[in-house]
């Protein structure tokens, strides 16, 4: 008999006064007892709305009725089938948007936690398989490189190296996981799980080449012509920040979210043991209501600072994850809706001592369909801040197009890839942010898959 | 030979050593004007550092490093056969050369090594070039041989008298100036405020000038934004569209001030590894 009780068991969490003064991660996991409850509360549709949620399918109802077994193993299994990530999508992914916004269970009350779910499932296999050791799968010869070891990049590499091919990660940054290791802080997704993640893909035969910037150190046409990959996939992502142009924004004191969360998460800045420098600021200011804005929110906070999230929409339209928005509202963040910023003003040494916002009023509604904030005349004021981090949005790197000829762009500057994810040229390949332009970790891992799928058929195609 | 491995390492005067480190990714497609990121070991910061020079045969790139704050301290421990963890590049754009006939290259101090590259580069390239280079006195003097025999005249100065002419590389550049030689270019590099400085003689003389500017930075690619600089009043990366940038119209106080951001923080690391521990890591 189904559990028909009609709110989700909650989340056990750090204490929110604790846990605003360290990094430690946040969400501490269902136990057992609490995932097995959980488990019971999915009704095993037949039409299965949530896993046409879901950009990588994963066989949802499938999992939680191996938990129902107790058979975690089986649920692991079943969900790796379609997600080589789990403990990371458990975590990340926004699932009230996804697959928990079909499930006929929120209704009437609210979804199964299939994200929660998720990550007790990878948790209990990583806890149980700590000297798990992956065999290398026989290689058929075919050699295939992925630029980028971000979500999109390890999903690829993940397939590919299943499926036989021979796969080389190129990264730029002295460490693989892309936004995983140098975006999403230690307390919302730790390090260790993404480690885990990649040593998997190691000693499956991945090869990954770190500190290797693909169009600068080597070209994509120089990898296919001269070092022998048939096939090459692009999962550079979204990299490039986006500022506001408005005065002030070159002060001493105004950095990007990208900038302020690189330090912290890949350059470990928050810990004594690590030479990386950051600013300690005694109050801070981010704008921007996104994931990223809470994330950097959130460290700002943890590193002692009183931190203003500003934002020109309302409430409603905050864009983030409902749960990072709930988590930084208890850990004491201020929020400064329908406001935006005009000015940012320095002192005589050309440090940031404030910022001037302006209040906002919402007008009819914008292409996005979300009502457009309009500037109350008059309504300007001062805030005192000594630090500013702007968390607008990224725009993709034109670094591989503009060193690959005869790659064909987006209208927004992305790459453009068919159904397969193949770009206007044959045997190179593309997905993630790098395509749509910043999107979600698991819409990423989608396209890494189809991308992989394509490439399988390519080379194939090739061979006969 | 093991990735970033040092192979040669020659101590130019107290502070300043030339490193030559095994890196054939990077020596493939290196062109003069470009520059590195460099991380000593796990727990050390990303630094950038422009290139003194490659070879891609050797699969080898060469750094002139001063010894300045944490990172460039821990650097000068290691000796040949030692490995960095992690080298990046080649980064940033390559210097321009083309339609130039006579260039005039002001370096001051350590900004001499960052020079030399392309001083030489440009030379080959069949361009005339004259070195001003520019130290604080006889002991910090680097490089001279080697200018010497690869650019067409060089002229020395200190600040004190002890080497050279006395005075500074803005005086001398006017006194050539003054005296009627010709250049299509002036190129800077050295510390933000004698660049600013050159550029600024250049601009009275109405000579196009090129400014090579060191920012910080952490990835290099673009991803950080740490490295605006305001030039002809946008707002421009360092790390992707430089580092060379028209000289009259970069916004110069500005870049001094963000040349700031960590100088408290630096200053208290450096007395940190001095005091406490020589140099030598005791975390790693």
């Amino acid at each position: 008999m189904p559990n028909m009780r009609n709110d989700k068991n909650p989340m056990p969490e750090q204490d929110p006064v604790v846990r605003s003064g360290n990094f430690d991660e946040v969400a501490l996991g269902y136990t057992e007892e609490m995932a097995l409850d959980e488990a019971a509360r999915c009704l095993n549709c037949k039409n299965r709305p949530c896993v046409s949620g879901c950009p990588v399918n994963v066989h949802i109802p499938d999992f939680i009725a191996k938990i129902v077994e107790r058979d975690y193993e089986g649920a692991y299994e079943t969900i790796t089938l379609t997600n080589s990530l789990p403990a990371v999508c458990g975590r990340v992914c926004p699932q009230e948007n996804q697959c928990e916004s079909k499930c006929v269970r929120g209704i009437k009350g609210e979804a199964v936690g299939i994200g929660r779910l998720e990550r007790f499932t990878a948790d209990w296999h990583d806890a149980h398989n700590k000297e798990e050791a992956h065999a290398k799968v026989p290689s058929n010869g075919h050699k295939v490189a992925v630029v980028g070891g971000g979500p999109a990049g390890l999903t690829a590499a993940g397939d590919l190296v299943n499926m036989g091919y021979d796969v080389t990660v190129f990264e730029s940054l002295h460490k693989v996981g892309g936004v995983l290791v140098y975006g999403i802080p230690q307390f919302r997704l730790p390090k260790e799980i993404v480690a885990t993640e990649v040593e998997k893909l190691q000693q499956k035969g991945v090869t990954f080449v770190t500190d290797a910037i693909v169009g600068k150190a080597i070209t994509v046409d120089e990898l296919m012509d001269e070092e022998g990959f048939e096939a090459v996939f692009v999962g550079t992502g979204a990299g490039l920040p986006m500022f506001m142009n408005i005065p002030g924004e070159s002060l001493v004191g105004v950095v990007s979210a990208n900038e302020y969360l690189t330090r912290i998460n890949l350059m470990k800045a928050y810990r004594d043991d690590y030479d990386t420098p950051i600013a300690r600021p005694k109050k801070v200011a981010v704008v921007g209501a996104g994931n990223v804005a809470m994330d950097a929110s959130r460290s700002a906070r943890r590193m002692g600072a009183e931190v203003t999230l500003i934002y020109r929409r309302s409430e409603k339209e905050v864009p983030a994850r409902a749960e990072e928005f709930a988590h930084a509202k208890a850990e004491g963040i201020n929020f400064h809706f329908l406001t935006n910023p005009v000015e940012i003003l320095g002192d005589e040494n050309g440090n940031v001592c404030g910022i001037r916002c302006i209040r906002m009023e919402l007008g009819e509604p914008d292409a996005s369909g979300r009502r457009r904030p309009i500037p109350v005349e008059g309504s300007e004021f001062v805030e005192d801040v000594d630090y500013v981090i702007m968390a607008l949005g990224t725009k993709t790197n034109s670094l591989i197009r503009d060193t690959t000829p005869g790659i064909e762009p987006t209208k927004k500057g992305g790459i453009n890839v068919d159904e397969k994810g193949e770009t206007s040229r044959p045997g190179i390949f593309a997905g993630g942010d790098a395509v749509t332009g910043a999107a979600t970790v698991i819409k990423a891992m989608g396209a890494g898959k189809t991308a992989a799928a394509g490439i399988d058929a390519y080379i194939r195609s090739k061979e006969q | 030979m093991k990735r970033f491995e040092i192979v040669k390492k020659r101590q130019l005067n107290d502070t300043i050593h030339w490193y030559t480190i095994y890196a054939p990714l990077i020596a493939r497609h290196a062109q003069p004007g470009q520059f590195i990121i460099l991380r000593v070991d796990e727990h050390g910061e990303r630094v950038p550092l422009t290139m003194a020079g490659h070879d891609s045969e050797t699969g080898t790139i060469d750094i002139i490093v001063q010894t300045v704050g944490r990172t460039t301290m821990l650097l000068e421990q290691l000796n040949v056969g030692d490995c960095l963890a992690d080298v990046v590049g080649p980064l940033g754009q390559p210097s321009k050369m083309e339609g130039l006939k006579r260039v005039c290259i002001v370096g001051g101090g350590v900004g001499n090594a960052l020079a030399y590259p392309l001083a030489i580069g440009m030379h080959k390239h069949g361009i005339h070039v004259e070195m001003i280079c520019g130290f604080k006195s006889k002991d910090l003097v680097i490089l001279e041989d080697e200018f010497r025999a690869g650019v067409d005249k060089v002229h020395m100065v200190t600040d004190d008298g002890t080497y050279g002419e006395k005075g500074f590389t803005t005086d001398k550049l006017k006194a050539l100036l003054d005296a009627g030689e010709q250049f299509d270019e002036i190129v800077a590099v050295g510390p933000a405020v004698m660049m600013k400085f050159v550029c600024g003689i250049a601009k009275e003389y109405g000579i196009p000038s090129v400014a090579s500017l060191a920012t910080y930075m952490v990835d290099g690619t673009g991803m950080c934004g740490g490295c605006r600089a305001i030039v002809g009043g946008e707002s421009k990366f360092v790390c992707v569209d430089g580092p060379d940038f028209d000289g009259a119209l970069i916004d110069w106080d500005l870049l001094i001030k963000r040349g700031k951001t960590f100088a408290a923080e630096e200053a208290e690391e450096r007395a940190h590894v001095c005091k406490l521990t020589g140099g030598v890591r005791t975390n790693a």
